[in-house]
Protein backbone atom coordinates (compact mmCIF):
# COMPACT_ATOMS: atom_id res chain seq x y z
CA UNK A 1 0.00 0.00 0.00
CA UNK A 2 1.19 3.51 -0.81
CA UNK A 3 2.42 5.00 2.43
CA UNK A 4 1.38 8.58 1.65
CA UNK A 5 -2.08 7.49 0.68
CA UNK A 6 -2.27 5.37 3.81
CA UNK A 7 -1.21 8.30 5.98
CA UNK A 8 -3.74 10.66 4.43
CA UNK A 9 -6.49 8.11 4.84
CA UNK A 10 -5.58 7.57 8.47
CA UNK A 11 -5.59 11.24 9.35
CA UNK A 12 -8.78 11.83 7.42
CA UNK A 13 -10.41 8.99 9.34
CA UNK A 14 -9.69 10.91 12.52
CA UNK A 15 -12.60 13.06 11.52
CA UNK A 16 -14.84 10.02 11.08
CA UNK A 17 -13.89 8.20 14.22
CA UNK A 18 -17.38 7.82 15.60
CA UNK A 19 -18.28 5.45 12.80
CA UNK A 20 -16.04 2.72 14.11
CA UNK A 21 -15.92 2.79 17.87
CA UNK A 22 -17.94 5.70 19.19
CA UNK A 23 -20.85 3.44 20.07
CA UNK A 24 -23.55 6.04 20.06
CA UNK A 25 -21.40 9.02 20.86
CA UNK A 26 -22.78 10.72 17.79
CA UNK A 27 -19.56 11.49 15.95
CA UNK A 28 -19.94 13.36 12.71
CA UNK A 29 -17.60 13.78 9.78
CA UNK A 30 -15.40 16.83 10.15
CA UNK A 31 -12.31 18.15 8.50
CA UNK A 32 -8.96 17.49 10.10
CA UNK A 33 -8.33 20.06 12.83
CA UNK A 34 -5.15 21.83 13.72
CA UNK A 35 -4.92 20.07 17.06
CA UNK A 36 -5.54 16.59 15.76
CA UNK A 37 -2.64 14.37 16.63
CA UNK A 38 -1.64 10.76 16.92
CA UNK A 39 0.34 8.58 19.26
CA UNK A 40 1.80 5.11 18.90
CA UNK A 41 1.14 2.18 21.22
CA UNK A 42 3.82 -0.49 21.52
CA UNK A 43 3.32 -3.41 23.85
CA UNK A 44 4.65 -6.68 25.20
CA UNK A 45 8.14 -6.80 23.73
CA UNK A 46 9.27 -9.24 26.47
CA UNK A 47 12.93 -8.40 26.00
CA UNK A 48 14.91 -11.36 27.33
CA UNK A 49 12.48 -14.01 26.08
CA UNK A 50 14.10 -16.97 24.34
CA UNK A 51 12.04 -19.65 22.67
CA UNK A 52 10.68 -21.25 19.54
CA UNK A 53 7.70 -18.91 19.53
CA UNK A 54 9.98 -16.23 18.09
CA UNK A 55 13.33 -17.19 16.49
CA UNK A 56 13.99 -13.47 15.97
CA UNK A 57 13.43 -12.50 19.61
CA UNK A 58 16.53 -10.31 19.46
CA UNK A 59 15.45 -8.48 16.32
CA UNK A 60 11.70 -7.96 16.48
CA UNK A 61 11.68 -4.92 18.76
CA UNK A 62 14.29 -3.17 16.62
CA UNK A 63 12.18 -3.81 13.53
CA UNK A 64 9.25 -2.08 15.19
CA UNK A 65 11.46 0.84 16.24
CA UNK A 66 12.66 1.20 12.65
CA UNK A 67 9.11 1.05 11.33
CA UNK A 68 7.90 3.78 13.70
CA UNK A 69 10.88 5.94 12.76
CA UNK A 70 9.99 5.47 9.10
CA UNK A 71 6.59 7.11 9.56
CA UNK A 72 6.32 10.28 7.50
CA UNK A 73 5.36 12.17 10.63
CA UNK A 74 6.61 11.45 14.13
CA UNK A 75 3.94 10.69 16.73
CA UNK A 76 3.34 13.16 19.53
CA UNK A 77 4.28 10.42 21.96
CA UNK A 78 4.76 6.70 22.20
CA UNK A 79 3.23 4.65 24.98
CA UNK A 80 4.56 1.21 25.91
CA UNK A 81 1.79 -0.69 27.67
CA UNK A 82 3.89 -3.09 29.67
CA UNK A 83 5.89 -6.29 29.58
CA UNK A 84 8.81 -4.38 28.19
CA UNK A 85 10.97 -7.20 29.51
CA UNK A 86 10.46 -10.89 30.13
CA UNK A 87 10.47 -11.79 33.80
CA UNK A 88 13.46 -13.19 35.63
CA UNK A 89 13.99 -14.10 39.28
CA UNK A 90 17.43 -12.44 39.22
CA UNK A 91 17.21 -8.73 40.17
CA UNK A 92 20.52 -7.99 38.42
CA UNK A 93 19.39 -9.66 35.21
CA UNK A 94 16.05 -7.84 35.45
CA UNK A 95 17.88 -4.52 35.43
CA UNK A 96 20.14 -5.63 32.60
CA UNK A 97 17.08 -6.42 30.50
CA UNK A 98 15.53 -3.05 31.31
CA UNK A 99 18.77 -1.26 30.48
CA UNK A 100 19.04 -3.05 27.12
CA UNK A 101 15.38 -2.41 26.36
CA UNK A 102 15.83 1.27 27.13
CA UNK A 103 18.85 1.44 24.83
CA UNK A 104 16.95 -0.29 22.03
CA UNK A 105 13.98 2.10 22.15
CA UNK A 106 15.96 5.29 22.76
CA UNK A 107 16.35 5.97 18.98
CA UNK A 108 12.57 6.27 18.64
CA UNK A 109 11.52 9.59 17.14
CA UNK A 110 8.57 10.99 19.07
CA UNK A 111 7.63 13.93 21.19
CA UNK A 112 7.94 11.77 24.29
CA UNK A 113 8.38 8.15 25.31
CA UNK A 114 6.11 6.94 28.08
CA UNK A 115 5.96 3.59 29.84
CA UNK A 116 3.84 1.52 32.16
CA UNK A 117 4.89 -1.88 33.49
CA UNK A 118 3.52 -5.33 32.83
CA UNK A 119 3.57 -8.11 35.37
CA UNK A 120 6.77 -9.46 33.81
CA UNK A 121 8.46 -6.14 34.59
CA UNK A 122 7.05 -5.41 37.99
CA UNK A 123 5.23 -8.20 39.80
CA UNK A 124 8.25 -9.88 41.39
CA UNK A 125 9.64 -6.70 42.99
CA UNK A 126 6.48 -4.58 43.11
CA UNK A 127 7.81 -2.28 40.41
CA UNK A 128 11.09 -1.31 42.07
CA UNK A 129 13.39 -1.93 39.08
CA UNK A 130 10.85 -0.47 36.64
CA UNK A 131 10.71 2.76 38.62
CA UNK A 132 14.49 3.03 38.62
CA UNK A 133 14.52 3.03 34.82
CA UNK A 134 11.18 4.41 33.72
CA UNK A 135 9.69 6.39 36.60
CA UNK A 136 6.28 6.13 38.26
CA UNK A 137 4.06 3.16 37.46
CA UNK A 138 0.87 5.21 37.42
CA UNK A 139 0.38 8.84 36.47
CA UNK A 140 -1.70 11.20 34.36
CA UNK A 141 -0.97 13.94 31.88
CA UNK A 142 -2.78 16.24 29.49
CA UNK A 143 -2.04 16.66 25.82
CA UNK A 144 -3.89 18.81 23.30
CA UNK A 145 -7.18 18.70 25.10
CA UNK A 146 -7.11 15.02 26.03
CA UNK A 147 -6.60 13.72 29.56
CA UNK A 148 -4.44 10.59 29.70
CA UNK A 149 -4.33 8.25 32.68
CA UNK A 150 -1.76 5.47 33.03
CA UNK A 151 -2.74 2.76 35.51
CA UNK A 152 -0.68 0.05 37.18
CA UNK A 153 -2.54 -3.24 37.60
CA UNK A 154 0.59 -5.40 37.69
CA UNK A 155 2.93 -4.32 40.51
CA UNK A 156 0.63 -6.23 42.83
CA UNK A 157 1.30 -9.84 41.78
CA UNK A 158 -2.37 -10.52 42.54
CA UNK A 159 -3.35 -8.17 39.70
CA UNK A 160 -5.09 -5.51 41.76
CA UNK A 161 -4.96 -1.77 41.38
CA UNK A 162 -5.34 -1.44 45.13
CA UNK A 163 -7.26 0.98 47.30
CA UNK A 164 -4.58 3.67 47.21
CA UNK A 165 -4.40 3.82 43.42
CA UNK A 166 -8.18 3.69 43.12
CA UNK A 167 -8.42 6.67 45.48
CA UNK A 168 -5.84 8.48 43.36
CA UNK A 169 -7.86 7.65 40.24
CA UNK A 170 -11.07 8.95 41.80
CA UNK A 171 -9.33 12.17 42.78
CA UNK A 172 -7.78 12.57 39.33
CA UNK A 173 -11.12 12.01 37.60
CA UNK A 174 -12.89 14.41 39.95
CA UNK A 175 -10.88 17.21 38.37
CA UNK A 176 -12.20 16.37 34.91
CA UNK A 177 -15.60 17.47 33.59
CA UNK A 178 -18.01 14.69 32.63
CA UNK A 179 -17.49 15.45 28.95
CA UNK A 180 -13.69 15.40 29.08
CA UNK A 181 -11.88 13.25 26.56
CA UNK A 182 -10.13 10.61 28.60
CA UNK A 183 -7.74 7.91 27.41
CA UNK A 184 -6.61 5.26 29.86
CA UNK A 185 -3.60 2.98 29.56
CA UNK A 186 -3.20 -0.26 31.49
CA UNK A 187 -1.41 -3.52 30.98
CA UNK A 188 -4.10 -6.01 31.93
CA UNK A 189 -7.70 -5.67 30.82
CA UNK A 190 -9.75 -3.77 33.38
CA UNK A 191 -12.71 -6.08 32.76
CA UNK A 192 -13.03 -9.86 33.04
CA UNK A 193 -11.95 -10.84 29.56
CA UNK A 194 -10.88 -14.41 30.37
CA UNK A 195 -10.47 -15.07 34.09
CA UNK A 196 -9.58 -18.70 33.37
CA UNK A 197 -6.41 -17.37 31.74
CA UNK A 198 -5.88 -14.67 34.33
CA UNK A 199 -6.85 -12.05 31.76
CA UNK A 200 -8.51 -9.72 34.22
CA UNK A 201 -7.87 -7.18 36.96
CA UNK A 202 -9.14 -8.30 40.33
CA UNK A 203 -10.55 -4.91 41.27
CA UNK A 204 -10.87 -3.64 37.71
CA UNK A 205 -14.63 -3.27 38.06
CA UNK A 206 -14.05 -0.50 40.60
CA UNK A 207 -11.90 1.40 38.13
CA UNK A 208 -14.46 0.92 35.38
CA UNK A 209 -17.20 2.20 37.70
CA UNK A 210 -15.20 5.36 38.29
CA UNK A 211 -14.47 5.81 34.59
CA UNK A 212 -18.10 5.28 33.63
CA UNK A 213 -18.98 8.56 35.30
CA UNK A 214 -17.36 10.20 32.27
CA UNK A 215 -18.79 10.15 28.79
CA UNK A 216 -15.74 9.84 26.54
CA UNK A 217 -13.40 7.18 27.85
CA UNK A 218 -11.23 4.82 25.83
CA UNK A 219 -8.87 2.22 27.31
CA UNK A 220 -5.78 0.84 25.60
CA UNK A 221 -4.09 -2.18 27.11
CA UNK A 222 -1.71 -5.05 26.33
CA UNK A 223 -1.13 -8.40 28.04
CA UNK A 224 -3.15 -10.60 25.69
CA UNK A 225 -0.84 -10.26 22.66
CA UNK A 226 -3.56 -9.69 20.08
CA UNK A 227 -6.05 -7.12 18.95
CA UNK A 228 -9.29 -7.26 20.86
CA UNK A 229 -12.07 -4.72 21.07
CA UNK A 230 -14.84 -4.73 23.64
CA UNK A 231 -17.27 -2.26 25.13
CA UNK A 232 -18.25 -2.06 28.80
CA UNK A 233 -21.10 0.42 28.82
CA UNK A 234 -19.85 3.42 26.86
CA UNK A 235 -16.17 2.61 27.43
CA UNK A 236 -14.21 1.09 24.55
CA UNK A 237 -11.36 -1.26 25.48
CA UNK A 238 -8.71 -2.01 22.85
CA UNK A 239 -6.00 -4.66 23.34
CA UNK A 240 -2.74 -4.41 21.43
CA UNK A 241 -0.67 -6.93 19.55
CA UNK A 242 2.67 -8.02 20.96
CA UNK A 243 6.22 -7.62 19.72
CA UNK A 244 7.31 -11.13 20.67
CA UNK A 245 4.61 -13.77 20.01
CA UNK A 246 0.84 -13.85 19.57
CA UNK A 247 -1.48 -15.65 21.97
CA UNK A 248 -4.70 -17.51 21.11
CA UNK A 249 -8.11 -15.89 21.20
CA UNK A 250 -9.49 -15.55 24.73
CA UNK A 251 -10.66 -18.91 26.05
CA UNK A 252 -10.34 -20.59 22.64
CA UNK A 253 -8.23 -23.50 23.93
CA UNK A 254 -7.43 -25.03 27.30
CA UNK A 255 -4.10 -23.28 27.81
CA UNK A 256 -2.83 -19.85 26.84
CA UNK A 257 0.24 -21.13 25.02
CA UNK A 258 1.91 -18.92 22.41
CA UNK A 259 0.86 -19.44 18.82
CA UNK A 260 3.69 -21.19 16.96
CA UNK A 261 6.04 -19.25 14.74
CA UNK A 262 5.08 -19.64 11.09
CA UNK A 263 8.21 -19.64 8.92
CA UNK A 264 6.03 -19.09 5.85
CA UNK A 265 4.60 -15.93 7.43
CA UNK A 266 7.23 -14.69 9.88
CA UNK A 267 6.08 -12.11 12.45
CA UNK A 268 2.45 -12.98 11.76
CA UNK A 269 0.29 -11.60 14.54
CA UNK A 270 2.95 -9.17 15.76
CA UNK A 271 2.64 -5.44 15.40
CA UNK A 272 1.88 -2.05 16.87
CA UNK A 273 -0.71 0.63 16.37
CA UNK A 274 -1.20 4.27 15.69
CA UNK A 275 -4.05 6.07 17.42
CA UNK A 276 -5.37 9.30 15.94
CA UNK A 277 -7.22 11.70 18.18
CA UNK A 278 -9.20 14.74 17.30
CA UNK A 279 -9.61 17.55 19.76
CA UNK A 280 -13.31 17.38 19.08
CA UNK A 281 -14.97 15.83 22.10
CA UNK A 282 -17.56 13.72 20.30
CA UNK A 283 -15.10 11.76 18.18
CA UNK A 284 -13.59 8.50 19.30
CA UNK A 285 -9.96 7.57 18.62
CA UNK A 286 -9.14 6.00 15.28
CA UNK A 287 -6.91 2.94 15.35
CA UNK A 288 -4.48 1.93 12.65
CA UNK A 289 -2.83 -1.48 13.07
CA UNK A 290 0.73 -1.91 11.75
CA UNK A 291 2.45 -5.26 11.28
CA UNK A 292 6.04 -6.12 12.08
CA UNK A 293 7.78 -6.97 8.85
CA UNK A 294 11.15 -8.49 8.12
CA UNK A 295 14.04 -6.49 6.81
CA UNK A 296 13.24 -3.19 8.51
CA UNK A 297 15.90 -3.19 11.21
CA UNK B 1 -15.89 -17.16 29.77
CA UNK B 2 -16.60 -13.48 30.03
CA UNK B 3 -17.62 -12.99 33.65
CA UNK B 4 -19.14 -9.71 34.61
CA UNK B 5 -18.12 -7.88 37.78
CA UNK B 6 -21.40 -9.02 39.30
CA UNK B 7 -20.58 -12.61 38.46
CA UNK B 8 -17.18 -12.21 40.09
CA UNK B 9 -18.77 -10.93 43.26
CA UNK B 10 -21.15 -13.87 43.14
CA UNK B 11 -18.17 -16.23 42.84
CA UNK B 12 -16.57 -14.80 45.92
CA UNK B 13 -19.87 -14.85 47.76
CA UNK B 14 -20.35 -18.44 46.70
CA UNK B 15 -16.93 -19.37 47.98
CA UNK B 16 -17.68 -17.85 51.36
CA UNK B 17 -21.00 -19.69 51.48
CA UNK B 18 -19.37 -23.01 50.74
CA UNK B 19 -16.78 -22.43 53.42
CA UNK B 20 -19.44 -21.37 55.91
CA UNK B 21 -21.67 -24.37 55.29
CA UNK B 22 -18.70 -26.67 55.56
CA UNK B 23 -17.74 -25.29 58.94
CA UNK B 24 -21.28 -25.53 60.26
CA UNK B 25 -21.66 -29.11 59.16
CA UNK B 26 -18.43 -30.03 60.89
CA UNK B 27 -19.48 -28.24 64.08
CA UNK B 28 -22.71 -30.24 64.16
CA UNK B 29 -20.80 -33.48 64.18
CA UNK B 30 -20.76 -34.37 60.50
CA UNK B 31 -17.95 -36.54 59.24
CA UNK B 32 -14.64 -34.76 59.15
CA UNK B 33 -13.96 -33.81 55.54
CA UNK B 34 -11.36 -35.64 53.54
CA UNK B 35 -8.18 -33.62 53.45
CA UNK B 36 -6.34 -33.16 50.17
CA UNK B 37 -2.94 -31.53 50.43
CA UNK B 38 -1.85 -29.46 47.46
CA UNK B 39 1.56 -27.89 47.06
CA UNK B 40 1.89 -24.84 44.82
CA UNK B 41 5.48 -24.70 43.69
CA UNK B 42 7.25 -23.08 40.76
CA UNK B 43 5.51 -23.65 38.40
CA UNK B 44 3.07 -26.44 39.08
CA UNK B 45 0.40 -27.61 41.44
CA UNK B 46 1.16 -30.99 43.04
CA UNK B 47 -1.01 -32.89 42.44
CA UNK B 48 -2.08 -31.29 39.20
CA UNK B 49 -5.30 -33.30 39.11
CA UNK B 50 -7.60 -33.46 42.11
CA UNK B 51 -10.46 -35.96 42.10
CA UNK B 52 -13.49 -35.64 44.36
CA UNK B 53 -17.02 -37.02 44.36
CA UNK B 54 -20.12 -34.97 43.89
CA UNK B 55 -21.62 -34.11 47.28
CA UNK B 56 -18.44 -35.02 49.12
CA UNK B 57 -17.05 -32.39 51.47
CA UNK B 58 -13.31 -32.08 51.11
CA UNK B 59 -10.79 -29.66 52.52
CA UNK B 60 -7.97 -28.53 50.28
CA UNK B 61 -4.92 -27.71 52.35
CA UNK B 62 -2.70 -25.59 50.16
CA UNK B 63 0.88 -24.59 50.80
CA UNK B 64 3.47 -22.62 48.83
CA UNK B 65 7.04 -23.38 49.94
CA UNK B 66 8.75 -20.82 47.70
CA UNK B 67 6.83 -17.65 46.82
CA UNK B 68 3.27 -16.37 47.22
CA UNK B 69 0.82 -18.13 44.94
CA UNK B 70 -2.90 -18.07 44.33
CA UNK B 71 -5.50 -20.59 43.28
CA UNK B 72 -8.59 -19.79 41.28
CA UNK B 73 -10.98 -22.65 40.46
CA UNK B 74 -12.91 -21.57 37.40
CA UNK B 75 -16.60 -22.39 37.53
CA UNK B 76 -16.70 -23.30 41.24
CA UNK B 77 -16.34 -19.72 42.42
CA UNK B 78 -13.32 -20.42 44.56
CA UNK B 79 -10.11 -18.45 44.90
CA UNK B 80 -7.56 -17.94 47.64
CA UNK B 81 -4.07 -16.66 48.26
CA UNK B 82 -1.42 -19.18 49.27
CA UNK B 83 1.25 -17.59 51.43
CA UNK B 84 4.57 -19.26 52.28
CA UNK B 85 4.67 -20.44 55.90
CA UNK B 86 0.90 -20.80 56.14
CA UNK B 87 -1.61 -23.45 55.17
CA UNK B 88 -4.60 -22.16 53.22
CA UNK B 89 -7.71 -24.24 53.86
CA UNK B 90 -10.48 -24.32 51.27
CA UNK B 91 -13.49 -26.46 52.10
CA UNK B 92 -15.93 -27.33 49.36
CA UNK B 93 -18.84 -29.64 48.62
CA UNK B 94 -19.20 -29.67 44.85
CA UNK B 95 -22.72 -30.35 43.66
CA UNK B 96 -21.94 -30.41 39.96
CA UNK B 97 -20.02 -33.12 38.14
CA UNK B 98 -17.40 -32.09 35.63
CA UNK B 99 -13.86 -30.91 35.12
CA UNK B 100 -13.01 -27.53 36.58
CA UNK B 101 -9.73 -25.91 35.62
CA UNK B 102 -7.79 -24.04 38.24
CA UNK B 103 -4.83 -21.74 37.85
CA UNK B 104 -2.36 -19.67 39.79
CA UNK B 105 -3.59 -16.08 39.71
CA UNK B 106 -0.70 -14.51 41.61
CA UNK B 107 2.22 -13.83 39.28
CA UNK B 108 5.09 -16.04 40.41
CA UNK B 109 7.71 -16.02 37.66
CA UNK B 110 8.64 -17.19 34.20
CA UNK B 111 6.43 -20.30 34.26
CA UNK B 112 3.42 -18.61 35.81
CA UNK B 113 1.33 -18.80 32.68
CA UNK B 114 1.67 -22.59 32.60
CA UNK B 115 0.71 -23.15 36.22
CA UNK B 116 -2.68 -24.78 36.21
CA UNK B 117 -4.55 -27.94 37.11
CA UNK B 118 -7.94 -29.55 37.06
CA UNK B 119 -10.47 -30.48 39.72
CA UNK B 120 -12.46 -33.51 38.59
CA UNK B 121 -15.86 -33.97 40.23
CA UNK B 122 -17.16 -37.49 39.65
CA UNK B 123 -20.50 -39.13 40.31
CA UNK B 124 -21.10 -40.52 43.80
Amino acid sequence: MNKDFDRRSFMRLAGLAGVVFASGLGGSARAEEADDFFFVQLSDSHWGFEGEANPDAHGTLSKAVAAVNALPQAPDFIMFTGDLTHTTDDPHERRERMRTFRDLVSPLKAGALRFIPGEHDAALDRGRAFQEFFGPTHYSFDHKGVHFIALDNVSDPGASLGAEQLAWLADDLSRQPAQARIVVFAHRPLFDLAPQWDWATRDGARAVALLQQHENVTVFYGHIHQEHHQMTGAIAHHAATSLIFPLPAPGSQPRRTPLPWDAAQPYRGLGWREVALSRTADQAPVLQQRPVQGGQA
Amino acid sequence: MNGTPLQRRQWLGGAALVLGLGSSAWALGAARPRVIRVVARKFEFVPREIRVRRGETVELQLSAPEVPMGIHVIGLELRADIVPGQVTRLRLTPEQEGRFDFLCDVFCGSGHEDMSGVLVVEGP
